[in-house]
């Protein structure tokens, strides 16, 4: 039933009482940021609650507004982190990072520069708020239900967990957003993929994306604006949902969302930068009405059954070839599938469990969180990494970092004999230095197994943690349920 | 950006499903604070080996890729990461449009800012052009047609205001600008 509008004064027994057509939540924020609505000739304007900003995909930007000599609108509706480009090797003795080389260098400057002349927030390398862009937002409860969240990174996604609206951006919108907060956006459709039941032990929520993904493909999501429901999805974690809303880009939906309950409040409430005292009750008061409204219509629903979920691994050259972990490699069904299994040194219809690799990856704004920490140490104590397999753990914010330290994790995943690094994107871009040398076989908690993704001629199995870790003790591919 | 309407060119085609934007620009040529020269590196990991030098059978080596600006590709072109150096590398390597059977979200958006046209075309169409590399085609923003050598003419799906900026050389920026009235009255509105 939808909400009711009531107008008039008194109790009017049979006052005007108009029914609201039911809306989902994605028309609710999109409605309520329309600084103008789309015409017949132009598309919406949207107001920005929240931009975040990096070293790769800002510089540009600030170029041109020097250039047309503008100013930034709203500073202080812009945060910037580096992350990108951003070593994570351990300080040297004087305590400081060394950028991988002179371009990285450059970035960051700009970065610092940029930050200073237009009055924006920044959490620069080397101190206690840098991180992930996409680690660090809801971190510092900067991410909030109900926002319009924007960034030049398609991993934007990530903060629909909280019932916002985010999305990826070029580097020409990021100049829009700096300069009037606003973009010029085209409504997209909406997609409900409804998971229900619990998942079995063992299967995590980056099984669950995957196997989102698997089911839709890597274009399926085009177009679309994803909503995750069901018990599942309610179900998880703060940080499992952004594990979830992270990867929607990799079905080709620009964002995926979760509604905000009370999982979300008690995940914000006392952050330093989400709404304290009397403005959090009432900022909760609204959050709550964010949902979508029951009856209100999407435009396609995928539905999942939880308990059948298995743990997912990629074994191909897009996040959408994945299959159950004990299962086989497809057969190519055409050309660029043949590519994909040639570049990945690959037979369809064989077992991809128990392929030897060289590295095992545990980061990135998918799966960089405590939790996810936490779950790899549990494979990883009392345990020794396989010989000749090198283990990067790479916290996604300082915070994290500090937080793992104070549990003891960073003992455990360098005991086990795992290199223990600073905050940053790491291998999951392959721009900072952290690479897979050609060939070399990568099981990665990261988002994307594109060829050279990892680095150039790099070739990459995307998992969970737990399986991740589980493949770094015994040198191959593993099902973490069989080491437990 | 400059005025763009027809354009009339032989095609180079790369036969190839969901090519992400990492493979026409790999990350570790994002490191540029400027736009200009990225050209050099499109497809850099397809086009050159370890030692840097051309693949003679990437389709971009060869002497009849030399001069066209019309890429046809396989579906789901420009999936994955948003860099915006995509469309840059494309253009400046001389690319003016890319034609698929569908083209990913962020990449179309970002092309429409560059003058690189995103054409979709349905699969006959899209197998006409895969079966003759090299072929002649025309585009037409304004009609928002491909016309291919034998006079077959084909009409794409385009954003009406992007096929406005793109006709008249318009910048997007300077669009939001002039709507400052409405952005402060929406700051207001929210505010009180």
């Amino acid at each position: 039933m939808g909400a009711v509008v009531v107008t008039g004064r008194g109790r009017p027994p049979r006052a005007r009482v108009t029914r609201m057509k039911p809306r989902t939540m994605f028309e609710k924020i999109w409605e309520a940021h329309l600084v103008r609505a789309a015409s017949a000739d132009t598309p919406a304007i949207l107001y920005v609650d929240l931009h975040l900003i990096h070293e790769v995909t800002s510089p540009q930007a600030f170029t041109w507004l020097r250039e047309k000599n503008l100013k930034v609108r709203r500073p202080e509706r812009t945060v910037a982190t580096m992350d990108h480009s951003t070593p994570t090797t351990p300080r040297g003795r004087d305590g400081k990072i060394a950028v991988l080389d002179n371009a990285a260098a450059l970035q960051i400057a700009a970065l610092e520069k940029n930050c200073a002349d237009f009055g924006i927030e920044l959490h620069p390398l080397g101190t206690e708020g840098q991180g992930i862009v996409h680690v660090i937002g809801p971190e510092l409860g900067l991410t909030q239900p109900g926002a319009i969240i924007v960034c030049g990174d398609s991993h934007t996604s990530t903060h629909g967990a909280f019932g916002a609206l985010a999305f990826g951006i070029g580097t020409s919108e990021v100049s829009h957003v700096l300069a009037t907060q606003s973009l010029l956006q085209q409504p997209p459709k909406t997609l409900a993929v409804t998971v229900e039941g619990t998942l079995r032990p063992g299967v995590t929520a980056k099984d669950l994306i995957l196997a989102v993904i698997a089911r839709l493909g890597i274009g399926g999501g085009t177009g679309y604006v994803i909503e995750y429901r069901g018990s599942a999805i309610r179900a998880l974690s703060m940080e499992e949902r952004m594990t979830v809303c992270n990867m929607s880009i990799e079905a080709g939906a620009r964002a995926g969302m979760i509604a905000p309950d009370e999982t979300t409040f008690a995940y914000l409430e006392g952050r330093p930068r989400a709404p304290q005292g009397a403005d959090w009750d009432q900022a909760v008061a609204a959050w709550r009405s964010l949902p979508s409204d029951a009856g209100a219509a999407f435009d396609r629903e995928e539905k999942f059954d939880a308990a059948s979920l298995e743990p997912m691994i990629t074994y191909g050259t897009n996040p959408g070839m994945g299959i159950a972990i004990g299962g086989p490699i497809p057969a190519p069904s055409n050309a660029t599938a043949e590519k994909a299994l040639a570049y990945m040194g690959l037979t369809g219809e064989k077992q991809l469990l128990g392929h030897k690799i060289d590295v095992v990856f545990i980061g990135s704004c998918t799966n960089s969180r405590l939790s996810d920490l936490r779950a790899a140490a549990g494979i990883f104590k009392g345990r020794k990494v396989a010989e000749g397999v090198r283990v990067l753990v790479v916290p996604g914010s300082q915070a994290i970092k500090k937080a793992a330290e104070a549990e003891g994790l960073d003992r455990v995943f360098r005991e086990a004999g795992a290199d223990w690094r600073e905050a940053g994107c790491s291998m999951c871009i392959a721009m900072n230095g952290d690479q897979l040398k050609p060939g070399q076989y990568a099981v990665s908690t990261s988002n994307r197994n594109f060829e050279g993704r990892q680095g150039a001629g790099g070739r990459t199995f995307l998992a969970s943690p737990v399986t991740a870790a589980a493949s770094a003790i015994t040198g191959r591919v593993t099902d973490a349920r069989e080491l437990v | 950006m400059e005025k763009v309407n027809l354009i009339t060119s032989r095609t180079v085609v790369l036969p190839v499903e969901n090519v992400d934007t990492d493979q026409i620009i790999p990350a570790r040529f994002l490191k540029a604070t400027s736009k200009i020269g990225l050209g050099q590196h499109l497809f850099a990991d397809w086009r050159f080996d370890a030692q840097g030098k051309p693949k003679a059978d990437f389709i971009l080596n060869r002497p009849e890729a030399a001069g066209a600006n019309v890429l046809v590709a396989g579906d789901n072109f420009g999936c994955g990461s948003s860099r915006e150096h995509a469309p840059w590398a494309l253009h400046d390597y001389g690319f003016r449009a890319v034609v698929s059977t569908s083209i990913a979200d962020i990449f179309r958006n970002n092309a429409l800012k560059n003058g690189l046209i995103p054409v979709v075309v349905d699969g006959a169409v899209h197998a006409r052009l895969l079966a003759a590399p090299g072929g002649s085609v025309t585009i037409s923003v304004e009609d928002q047609t491909l016309t291919l050598a034998d006079g077959t003419r084909a009409s794409f799906p385009i954003d009406p205001f992007a096929r406005f900026c793109l006709l008249n050389g318009l910048d997007e920026l300077d669009f939001l600008l002039a709507q400052e009235p409405a952005i402060a009255a929406f700051e207001k509105r929210r505010a009180g």
